[in-house]
């Protein structure tokens, strides 16, 4: 497919959408630093240090590892149905890369590097993949929302707590990601327009995977690109390459120093693809072209991401192999940690329901428990 | 007759439907290509097209709202919400507009749509995937709520819903989808909405529910009988709105107990209003206190909770036996 892996292409017997920005009627700024190859633009690479660098690389591979693992635990039944990170670890890591602890983030369910990033136990989020309220609790993560299932509804929050911080007096700013079937919501393009009412500051990251389950991205919009949907509400509006980790990372970082110097929002649009299924539920094998995939695989952020880090010195055969081990030991305690599970009580959805305890949850719960001491006797 | 699951039964309706009435038109999320997440419309898009099987953009209140406009139009849309999780998002469009045209202009515009969504627990399945908001529905004057139990009925039902004048909200019980089959005739089949039926006769007690909970009340009822030889009345509400009044208050005048069985979570819940009816048609003639068995008053829990939450034999079993006793 001709396409340049800076823009979305699906055609799925649709209009195909492989805008060239060149030929847009407006200006829709893009950015990308490493070609496919893994190459650099040198006017474009960003001041990291190689220590950071290489912390980057190792959550995006510590995120598809565990993806992976995870499809593994959820076909033995040892997880419940969950949405498949791989191939968007770029667009994840690189924006969440950006935040300091003082900034939020708000995120959807398909960002586990982002979580990661943020401080989140690995054992936390399969807690909350394997069915349990518990894995939303992640004071490590500092300020990082839990996963949101509604699509968009999480934009609004972001927009709210930018508020509220500048309401502090606070000079930090908050990240939110969506996907592209996201945009179709009006909860998305409220918070647009809210946040540029209030010239708030936050980044909106529309992560373009080109899928919304078997919606594609040209089914769901006929903008030529996302980014331009900023341009009604006058922010503005950047179209990354959403698998090269060093533009997302740039591109996060200034609309975040802009909105911390009180220059508003930013839309980003970080182009990338969902290279497995929606969820585990899903069989995309009814959608999708296969020739589409492995296009697509051809462009996977990772190794993108280690052919730099090898070019500038950085990264070589030893160190991989001992990162593959060092991560595989963690997802084991991760996994192992899950397993052994203590102290998650059976009448735990009865606990915050509000914030003190009411007679008539009371009786609830001691019919609850009684009715579940009885039917644990019969069985 | 072919036995069917419910998802087949629901989608012999609305390819029957389709094939009938060319106004008869599917939207919303993934319902053409991929055939809907739980397969509900499969083979639809292939066979009507997508003009008639229309994959929307992910956007609950533009799919409510624009079916709302077809239907001004003179079109028959049937509406999937994907999870009816996320139907609240289209709420403003069925309690302010849907529900209200035919009021507003005294008659002179009406809405006759069907908004279908697969809803409650016991699926494995995340946040948002597990409820049973049928009482939320219910409570907006001039849409009818329809909830089927098995697959005959669900067909019988939905032919029924699509044909009907007026804005239909038809949940569907997702627990029930593939766990069981029924011969679902070929030919035509309506169930009139607004009806309850009564699935077994009895004259000890009147057990009363609807939806995925049917089935755990069939199996307490048959317990309760074989081993203490009660004659259980069994009623399957099917249309929780505008209740069947009538049927509950004759088969509980004849009984004088009763017992009512619901997913959902307690507080204001369908078995509420069933107990109010009761109490005023048929408050003397009670022998006994009558008997909920509900959800509680929580979110459902995430998945590795849930059945503890959800109603099952052995609670239903015990308000039976309570009742009968008391
Ligand atoms: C409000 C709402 N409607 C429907 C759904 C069901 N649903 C879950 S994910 C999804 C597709 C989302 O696509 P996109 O926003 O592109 O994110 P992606 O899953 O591709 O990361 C849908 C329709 C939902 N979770 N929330
Ligand atoms: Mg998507």
């Amino acid at each position: 497919m001709p396409c340049d892996g800076n823009a979305s292409c699906t055609d799925n017997g649709r209009t195909a959408v492989c805008p060239d920005p060149a030929d847009l009627s407006f200006r829709i700024a893009t950015l990308r630093v490493l070609d496919e190859q893994g190459r650099v633009q040198p006017t474009a690479e960003p001041d990291v240090s190689e220590a950071e660098l290489v912390r980057l690389y190792r959550a995006m591979t510590l995120a598809r590892e565990a993806d992976q693992r995870m499809l593994k635990l959820q076909r033995q039944g040892r997880l419940g149905t969950f949405p498949l990170c791989t191939g968007q670890e770029a667009a994840a890591c690189g924006s969440a890369f950006a935040l300091r602890p003082d900034d939020w983030y708000a995120g959807g369910y398909r960002d586990l590097g982002a979580r990661l990033l943020r401080g989140e136990k690995l054992e936390t989020s399969l807690l909350y993949w394997a069915g349990y309220e518990e894995g939303n609790v992640s004071p490590e993560a500092g300020r990082t929302l839990p996963t949101s299932a509604i699509v968009a509804a999480q934009t609004l929050h972001a927009v709210g707590i930018a508020y509220a911080m500048e309401y502090h007096g606070e000079r930090a700013a908050v990240l939110t990601s969506l996907g592209d079937g996201g945009t179709s919501e009006g909860d998305f393009h409220e918070a647009m327009n809210f946040a540029s009412v209030w010239q708030a500051p936050v980044i909106f990251l529309c992560v373009n995977n080109q899928w919304a389950i078997s919606m594609p991205r040209s089914g769901q919009t006929r903008s030529r690109t996302i980014a331009q949907k900023a341009i009604a509400y006058d922010m503005p509006g950047v179209l990354v390459d959403g698998n090269d980790v060093l533009a997302v990372y740039q591109a996060t970082r200034e609309a975040l120093d802009r909105a911390r110097a009180g220059g508003g929002p930013t839309l980003i649009e970080a182009v990338t693809y969902r290279l497995m299924m929606h969820t585990t539920a899903d069989d995309p094998g009814r959608y999708q072209s296969e020739s589409e995939l492995q296009e697509w695989w051809r462009r996977d952020p990772l190794p993108r991401f280690r052919t730099y880090l090898e070019d500038k010195g950085f990264w070589n055969a030893d160190r991989q192999a001992s990162l593959d081990e060092e991560i595989k030991a963690e997802i084991d305690a991760a996994v192992q940690a899950l397993e052994s599970r203590e102290g998650l009580a059976p009448d735990a959805q009865f606990e915050h329901v509000y914030d003190t305890r009411h007679a008539r949850l009371e009786d609830q719960r001691a019919e609850f428990l009684a009715n579940l001491a009885r039917e644990s006797h019969h069985a | 007759m072919p036995k069917m699951t419910m998802v087949q039964a629901i989608n012999r309706a609305l390819d029957q439907e389709m094939a009938r009435d060319d106004r008869v038109l599917v939207l919303g999320q993934d319902v053409g290509r991929l055939g809907g997440v739980f397969r509900v419309t499969e083979g639809l898009w292939d066979k009507f097209g997508p003009q008639r099987v229309v994959d929307t953009p992910l956007a609950e209140s533009g799919i409510l709202g624009t079916s709302i406009g077809m239907a001004l139009a003179g079109l028959r849309p049937v509406a999937e919400m994907q999870f009816s999780g996320f139907s609240y998002l289209m709420f403003p469009q069925l309690e302010g507009h849907a529900a209200r045209f035919r009021m507003r202009t005294r008659g002179r515009w009406t809405v006759p749509l069907v908004v279908r969504m697969p809803y409650g627990a016991g699926v494995r399945a995340l946040e948002h995937h597990s409820e049973s908001k049928e009482a939320t529905y219910a409570h907006v004057p001039g849409v009818k709520v329809v909830i089927p139990s098995t697959p005959r009925n669900a067909r019988a039902l939905l032919v029924a819903a699509i044909r009907d004048p007026d804005p239909v909200v038809f949940m569907e019980p997702k627990r029930s989808y593939r766990a069981f089959r029924e011969d679902v005739p070929e030919e035509d089949e309506m169930l009139e909405i607004g009806k309850a039926h009564v699935v077994r006769e009895g004259t000890d007690l009147t057990l009363i529910s609807w939806g995925a909970m049917m089935r755990p009340v069939l199996e307490a009822a048959q317990d309760v009988q074989t081993r203490r030889g009660a004659s259980i009345e069994i009623i399957d509400l099917l249309t929780i709105a505008p209740m069947d009044d009538q049927t509950i208050s004759d088969s509980v005048r004849k009984t004088g107990r009763c017992v009512v069985v619901q997913e959902a979570s307690k507080t204001l819940g369908i078995a509420s209003e069933v107990i109010a009816v009761i109490n005023d048609k048929a408050l003397m003639h009670l022998e006994a206190p009558v008997r909920r068995v509900t959800g509680y008053d929580v979110s459902p829990p995430y998945f590795a909770r849930e059945n503890a939450y959800i109603p099952g034999p052995g609670r239903i079993t015990r308000a039976i036996e309570e009742t009968l006793d008391f």
